[in-house]
């Protein structure tokens, strides 16, 4: 499978109702690509294997943030609509 | 010395999300150097200023950072960085000039190729390597602004064009062997042709096409704009702000004086845009017609209040009629941090003639 196929089915991921990050990270208000800057700032400064909870209202972060993760190798755990905007689940690697 | 043999090594580059940085980067990869993509927001991306306005039926797809689909497709990590305040002070002061509109294209790649020789040395990287082919611009990427860059930017023999590197001169892990010249490319000129047949090799197969504009400075109508507000700060000896800056890429814009201007927006998303910019400035709107909103920078007298009023009242439904009712107000600034006393809210309704085309013409600065 291409690289542009892999992306498109991780766009795809719903993250179940139980998952919680480990750290949460409030972007609501910020167009990207700053969710995905403040996003990166967060994980280097989290343990591998830990989980960052994002939450954006800004629709393009559904796009951008598993391109991402596929390309800086961090695991895209999918995300979840909720009120006004999404939370995002990524796991460090 | 075969490549399982080599020391690997760590390369940083500039990844616009173009064709041309990824198969950079990817041609890199393919000789297994570690590479990382460096993107860096400069305030400037038309890409970014689209996603603001957009439409909330618009298709996100077309929004997206496409350096981070590019990393996602070469495999590379890419790292999007804020560069937009030390950039604005470049774009300001070029040491090498403008092309035709604000685009101080060498001294963009001068900045954002020391930007990357410093990440590079933070991250113990080897080389910097750029998309940049041979021939391809005419301002900057002729053979002399490539080697004048290189030299500027302190990376001789440590700047590689992977698309290129044929006709230039080895760069030190080429001399080394570390990475090997024979894997490298030789393209040169305009012609996509060669870099579509490796993206196709390479399976990349979601890139955008190349469109040369997707930089404001680089569009003549923002160019004036833009050198008509540096005109501003030069005679006002005061420093424009990042919102003075980001409102150019919006409306249509009237000098009232040499320190006042009105932002008049075109389309309900540059309205819906421009209310973001209200806060302890002008606002205003017609009262019984539908219309743009109307953003006044700067402290206006009660006649360039006026003036404005009418330009807003030029542009509504009712610009046919004599007079139109057109609401101003100010809401007091959001700043909590600030001590400073802040101006009361105000609010008054002006009746006014809608701006003649004449009164247009003077104030219009660009289109």
């Amino acid at each position: 499978m291409t690289q542009a196929r892999i992306l498109k089915e991780l766009e795809r991921i719903k993250a179940p109702d139980d998952l919680e990050g480990d750290q949460v990270l409030d972007t609501m208000g910020l167009y990207c690509p700053v969710p995905i800057i403040r996003t990166a700032e967060r994980t280097r400064e989290m343990a591998t294997g830990q989980v960052v909870e994002v939450l954006s209202d800004d629709r393009v972060v559904l796009i951008d943030m598993p391109a991402w993760c596929l390309s800086a190798g961090h695991i895209y755990l999918g995300f979840r609509e909720e009120g006004r905007g999404w939370r995002l689940f990524v796991r460090k690697k | 010395m075969t490549s399982s043999q080599r020391k690997p090594i760590k390369a940083v580059g500039l990844m616009s999300g173009g064709l041309d940085s990824t198969l950079a980067a990817r041609v890199l990869k393919e000789q297994g150097v570690e590479v990382i993509g460096l993107n860096f927001s400069t305030g400037f991306c038309t890409y970014d200023h689209h996603r603001a306005i957009a439409r909330k039926d618009e298709d996100p797809r077309r929004m997206r950072n496409v350096a981070l689909q590019a990393g996602a497709e070469a495999e590379v990590e890419v790292r999007v960085i804020d560069v937009a305040d030390e950039y604005l002070e470049m774009v300001k002061h070029p040491k090498h000039g403008y092309g035709a509109a604000a685009n101080p294209c060498i001294d963009c790649r001068i900045f954002m190729l020391n930007k990357a020789r410093e990440i590079a040395s933070q991250e113990g990287a080897d080389i910097v390597f750029t998309g940049e082919v041979l021939g391809q611009r005419p301002m900057s990427q002729h053979r002399n602004a490539l080697d004048m860059i290189e030299k500027e930017t302190g990376l001789k023999g440590r700047l590689l064009r992977p698309l290129s590197a044929l006709h230039l001169p080895p760069t030190i892990p080429e001399q080394e062997g570390t990475i090997d010249r024979e894997r490298l490319l030789s393209i040169k000129g305009r012609s996509r042709k060669e870099q579509e047949r490796l993206a196709e090799d390479l399976s990349i197969e979601d890139y955008p096409q190349p469109s040369g504009g997707c930089c404001f400075l680089a569009d003549r109508n923002f160019g004036v704009r833009f050198h008509d507000l540096i005109r501003e700060e030069e005679v006002m000896g005061r420093k424009v702000s990042r919102d003075e800056i980001v409102l150019l890429k919006v409306g249509r814009h009237f000098r009232l004086s040499a320190s006042v201007k009105a932002v008049v927006g075109r389309d309900e998303g540059e309205n819906g845009f421009l209310e973001r910019f209200r806060d302890g400035r002008w606002r205003m709107a017609a009262l019984d017609h539908v219309g743009p909103v109307t953003i006044v920078v700067g402290e206006p007298s009660v006649r360039e209040i006026e003036t404005a009023a009418a330009l807003t009242a030029r542009y509504c439904d009712g610009r046919r009629e004599p007079s139109i009712r057109v609401r101003a107000e100010r809401s007091a600034p959001h700043d909590e941090a600030s001590a400073a006393p802040a101006d009361p809210p105000a609010a008054e309704v002006l009746t006014v003639a809608p701006a003649t085309e004449e009164l247009l013409a003077t104030l219009r600065v660009g289109l």
